[in-house]
């Protein structure tokens, strides 16, 4: 079990944080054009899965899985965007990137005046928190990947 | 606010008067900045903007509340969640226009005034304008460009204050330029 990376997205589609922690392969292009791969996928999975649903959606994408990892997506209202990389074992991680979002970024960043929104975040306090939020899941364990 | 760990027992109280004098010294220092009372009501505005747009995160990282369906889903949840929470009370939500796309806060007590009078010599001065702009900010990230006025305020002698709210259009979400051509 393990966490590979995490990307946080502004409404905009800026890349406002990404860390990695037990990422074997890189993508083989530059981190930019990484994150507009990312965000652009994201974008249009989004419309493609709200136009598609045969039913009244209320959440909507949540997560997609190949055989060797995991993509979790967890949106706020405002449009901040979480995204986390795992290993297949990991169950439902939503309630996981909820809480980066409402007790680090809120906390952090939002209630921190100089932190400026949507610009990509520079604070170490929370580079620091979150890592250790990170590490502390219990399905962290980079033996087992 | 400060920061707390455990937000479920999140019941700290903020000294209320402080609250209010705080924000009467804010207003006070504005009217001396500033020549004329318009320019205080727009700078009063602009700086809840500011706060609205950061108040809304915490705001929805602690109320657990999803993204409403209709403006009168709005309207419910910003009396009854948002201004119980940040404010302490609990504005009525009335006048719906027959289109359904606009309403009025009307609150029988507004803690921000708790101590004030308006003098004579400021009588354009809309002393609570503040919360107009945290109204509209807050909204705005959610997609939901808005219009806040004051209609009626107790500071000119109306019976109660009530707040306007007109919904304008959903902000749409566009995928931004640099990224549709990837």
């Amino acid at each position: 079990m393990t966490v590979h990376n995490l990307y946080i997205f502004d409404r905009n589609g800026a890349c406002l944080h990404y860390s990695e922690w037990n990422r074997k392969k890189q993508a083989g292009i530059s981190k930019q054009e990484e994150f507009k791969l990312m965000y652009g996928m994201l974008f249009s999975i989004r419309s493609f899965v709200s136009k598609m649903s045969p039913l009244d959606m209320r959440e909507g994408f949540q997560c997609f899985q190949t055989s060797r990892y995991k993509l979790h997506f967890y949106e706020t209202p405002t449009g901040l965007k979480f995204i986390m990389n795992t290993d297949l074992s990991v169950p439902n991680a939503r309630e996981t990137l909820h809480q980066i979002y409402s007790t680090l970024y809120v906390d952090y960043i939002v209630k921190n005046p100089l932190c400026s929104l949507g610009d990509p975040l520079q604070s170490d306090l929370f580079s620091a928190r979150l890592d250790t939020f990170i590490k502390n899941l219990p399905y962290f364990n980079p033996r087992a990947a | 606010m400060s920061r707390q760990s455990n937000r479920t027992t999140d019941n700290k109280k903020m000294n209320s008067e402080l609250f209010t004098l705080t924000y009467g010294a804010l207003v006070t220092q504005l009217c001396k900045d500033y020549e004329n009372d318009e320019e205080v009501n727009k700078q009063l505005d602009k700086m809840g903007y500011n706060i609205g747009v950061r108040l809304i995160e915490d705001f929805l990282a602690r109320s657990s509340v999803g993204r409403c369906q209709d403006f009168r889903e709005t309207a419910d949840v910003i009396a009854k969640v948002a201004f119980k929470m940040y404010l302490g009370v609990t504005p009525s939500v009335t006048n719906w226009s027959p289109a359904g796309d606009e309403f009025s806060l009307v609150l029988e007590s507004n803690p921000l005034v708790d101590f004030v009078e308006l003098p004579d010599n400021h009588n354009v001065l809309i002393y609570s304008n503040l919360l107009c702009g945290v109204l509209r900010g807050a909204l705005e990230m959610v997609q939901m460009a808005v219009d806040v006025r004051f209609a009626q305020d107790t500071l000119r002698g109306d019976n109660v204050t009530e707040i306007r709210m007109k919904f304008i259009k959903r902000i749409e979400e566009n995928l931004p330029y640099h990224i549709r051509f990837f």
